[in-house]
């Protein structure tokens, strides 16, 4: 391998580092693309654990499971125990047959045909999400293109438009058009003058008048060049009948009716912005290949319910899920990665303040349903090929499949993905009324084929999921400061890790993240020990 | 059915998804301010929002170490200060509400299941809950897991 005559990239920085110190180092990863980005600085590169020292880690999802891989790199005895009969955790897909029980007893089978599935959980990765990309790529994890932003979906807000989905391209186009008017007639009236000089203003016109499509007199109207963004009344076409007619232009009104700014300033999000990613074939590929590299050391169906500690060690008792037997399990030190709503209720031998912090997340009550539907009519009707169709009611949109586009067949289409409120009507409802909540009020999109299209649901509602009950944590800025530190520093032997533990709540890249830096700090505890 | 939004809900509901986007990027739908509101009739609150977790019995479920409490029958509801303090502040597994909630709904769902789900006497009105929140501050999480 080059690697072993050449530097690494990551031996390079090492280098420059002890070179220059900290600030060449950072400016020489930012010239060579990396560094402000994302806090990854490659894998740990552990090494060296003192012989025969163990890990136990808690939890078989991303972060249970970078925890291992990289400990028994750096020569650690790990064991693994999972509640579930699977790796992966949130890390989730749910295809044909699967079998869903929600806490009540709740149970749906899911019908899916074969290849098709529903991405419960994690569904998009940002190309900035440098920990997560990596560890695809060691594993061989296909990534294609997750479809994030799509100018042909829909914009439904039910006080707007008499109720009529808009497409986005029409709304954004003319809410651009019309407050570059605006500002342009500010600016012509004089009313900025104090505020730019008149270089500035000259050149900000200009800028207006090309960003808004404005007419000569700086008024946005009804044109072909205006159509040329919003799409046409009559598109282009060939031969005799090829001539375009514009489309006509909203106003302002119904513009700010729509709240289609919520939308374009969504897509502008760090987190949201593309190029987005998914696995090939499922979410899920991912927990799959970790667990090549670490399925040897999952133990699942066991279900902690007490973990314990003393100056030389750990030790978990847990119930096996399926027999009711219990047994125990000890190392030298614990990863726990169990979700703050089930961590809070164990048996934790640990310090108060570390019980107080992990007592202080709450989480988040998200909802998806899968919708499977007999053809692509979203693309052979509406030319829409992946990405979102917002709406203001219970299911909060419905996102088209990203992957097969052309096929032919039964696609599933995500008919809700509803947060706060929302998510709790939903997890209120029983699977069957949110699938005909779901169909219901998608129906706004596509109404001639909604129903006659459809063929199965399923619906995932994450408060009723007996190991985690809830989706994802939900810090403010106040409990963050009066308990974060507290939730990540090591108490006497065990170390907290997940999404939870990090500032990228509710992204996959933080519980990676957060595995790496609880794992880095018991094996510098352990080594000094 | 569902009554039409309250300007104090829908401003309290867009501050919350403000302050969402500005501290706490997590995945997020994207749709903006919702049309959907929450009733304000105890009933309803309690199916819409309550029965998520506590079920539609109010009996509760979970397996061991997962548990969510039953609300029928509890004991710890027969003080109405106490479900006013776990509505405001939260605990573990069950989120706080006063971004969700006004406090003439927190009072209407605490009477709800306090008379529907156990018989203890008395109610709460809007403005015990204000006056709460009067004193507690800010909400603070803090707080509230020392509340066990
Ligand atoms: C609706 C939704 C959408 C999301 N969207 C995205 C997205 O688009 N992109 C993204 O990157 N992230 C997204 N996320 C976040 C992502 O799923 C999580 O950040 C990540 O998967 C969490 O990994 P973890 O290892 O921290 O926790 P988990 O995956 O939850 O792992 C914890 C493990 O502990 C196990 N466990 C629980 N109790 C016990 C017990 N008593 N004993 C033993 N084991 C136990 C659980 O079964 C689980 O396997 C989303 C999450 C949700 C819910
Ligand atoms: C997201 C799930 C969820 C929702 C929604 C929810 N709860 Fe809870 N609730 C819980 C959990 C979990 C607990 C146990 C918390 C703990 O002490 O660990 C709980 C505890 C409680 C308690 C304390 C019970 C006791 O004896 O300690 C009360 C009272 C309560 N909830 C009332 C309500 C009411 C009223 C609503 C609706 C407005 C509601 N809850 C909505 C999950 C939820």
């Amino acid at each position: 391998m080059t690697e072993d005559t050449l530097p690494t990239r990551r031996q390079l920085f090492e280098m420059i580092g002890k070179a220059g110190g900290a600030i060449a180092m950072y400016q020489a990863m930012t010239v060579l693309g990396h560094a402000a980005e994302t806090q990854f600085k490659g894998p740990p590169m552990l090494s060296g654990a003192r012989k025969g020292a163990s890990v136990l880690v808690l939890g078989a999802g991303l972060a249970g499971m970078v925890a291992a891989y990289e400990l028994r790199k750096a020569g650690y005895k790990v064991q693994i125990l999972e509640y579930q009969d699977r790796p992966g955790g949130r890390n989730y897909s749910v295809r044909g047959g699967d079998k869903i029980v929600e806490v009540g007893g709740a149970t749906q089978t899911c019908q899916f045909a074969p290849g098709n599935y529903l991405n419960p959980g994690p569904w998009r990765i940002p190309h900035h999400h440098r920990t997560l990309l990596h560890y695809c790529k060691q594993f061989g994890v296909e990534l294609e293109p997750f479809i994030q932003l799509n100018h042909n979906a829909f914009v439904h807000n039910s006080k707007a438009f008499g109720g009529k989905p808009q497409r986005y391209k029409e709304l954004a186009v003319d809410f651009k058009g019309h407050v570059a008017e605006l500002l342009g007639k500010s600016l012509n009236t004089g009313a900025l003058d104090d505020k730019v000089t008149a270089e500035d203003k000259a050149r900000l016109l200009e800028a207006l008048r090309e960003w808004g499509l404005l007419d000569k007199n700086m008024a946005y109207a009804a044109s072909l060049r205006v159509s040329g963004q919003r799409g046409y009344d009559r598109a282009p076409g060939g031969g005799v009948g090829g001539a375009p007619t514009p489309s006509a232009i909203n106003g302002l009104p119904d513009l700010l009716d729509s709240h289609v700014w919520t939308q374009m300033n969504f897509y502008f999000g760090y987190v949201m912005q593309t190029t987005m990613f998914q696995p090939k074939g499922g979410m899920d590929m991912i927990g799959k290949g970790f667990a090549k590299q670490v399925g040897d050391l999952i133990t699942y169906n066991a279900r902690v319910v007490k973990l314990a500690q003393n100056g030389k060690g750990v030790t978990a008792t847990w119930e096996d899920t399926r027999t009711g037997a219990t047994a125990t399990a000890s190392a030298d030190w614990c990863v726990c990665t169990i979700p703050p709503p089930v961590l809070s209720q164990l048996e934790l031998q640990a310090g108060d303040k570390l019980k107080a912090a992990i007592r202080a997340v709450p989480f988040s009550p998200q909802c998806k349903i899968g919708l499977e539907m007999k053809s692509r009519f979203w693309e052979e009707n509406y030319s829409i090929y992946g990405g979102h169709s917002f709406t203001d009611q219970t299911i909060g949109l419905i996102s088209y499949p990203n992957d097969k586009m052309h096929q032919d067949g039964p696609a599933v289409l995500l008919g809700a993905f509803a947060n706060e409120a929302n998510g709790l009507i939903l997890a209120g409802m029983t699977p069957e009324q949110r699938i005909e909540t779901a169909l219901q009020q998608g129906a706004v999109f596509h109404p001639a084929e909604y129903r006659s299209e459809f063929l199965n649901g399923v619906a995932v509602s994450w408060p009723r999921m007996p190991w985690i009950l809830g989706c994802t944590s939900r810090w403010t800025d106040e409990n963050r400061a009066a308990h974060y530190q507290n939730l990540v520093a090591l108490d006497g032997r065990i170390v907290l890790a997940g999404e939870h533990a990090s500032y990228y709540g509710g992204w996959m890249e933080g519980s990676l993240l957060s595995g790496i830096d609880a794992i880095t700090r018991i094996h510098q505890r352990a080594l000094a020990a | 059915m569902i009554r039409a939004s309250k300007a104090a809900f829908i401003s309290s509901a867009v501050a919350a998804f403000l302050a969402a986007a500005a501290g706490d990027a997590q995945d997020a739908p994207g749709s903006g301010p919702t049309s959907v509101a929450v009733s304000d009739e105890g009933r309803k609150i309690y199916e819409q929002i309550c029965q998520a977790c506590h079920l539609a019995d109010a009996k509760g479920g979970g397996g061991a170490g997962a548990v969510i409490p039953a609300l029928a029958g509890n004991r710890n509801l027969e003080d109405p200060k106490f479900m006013i303090e776990v509505l405001m502040k939260g605990r573990g597994g069950m989120p706080w509400f006063n971004d969700i909630l006004t406090p003439s709904q927190m009072a209407a769902v605490i009477n709800y299941v306090r008379t529907h789900f156990n018989q203890f006497k008395g109610t709460v009105g809007e403005a015990d809950v204000a006056a709460f929140a009067a004193a507690a501050g800010k909400p603070d999480r803090a707080e509230c897991v020392t509340c066990e």
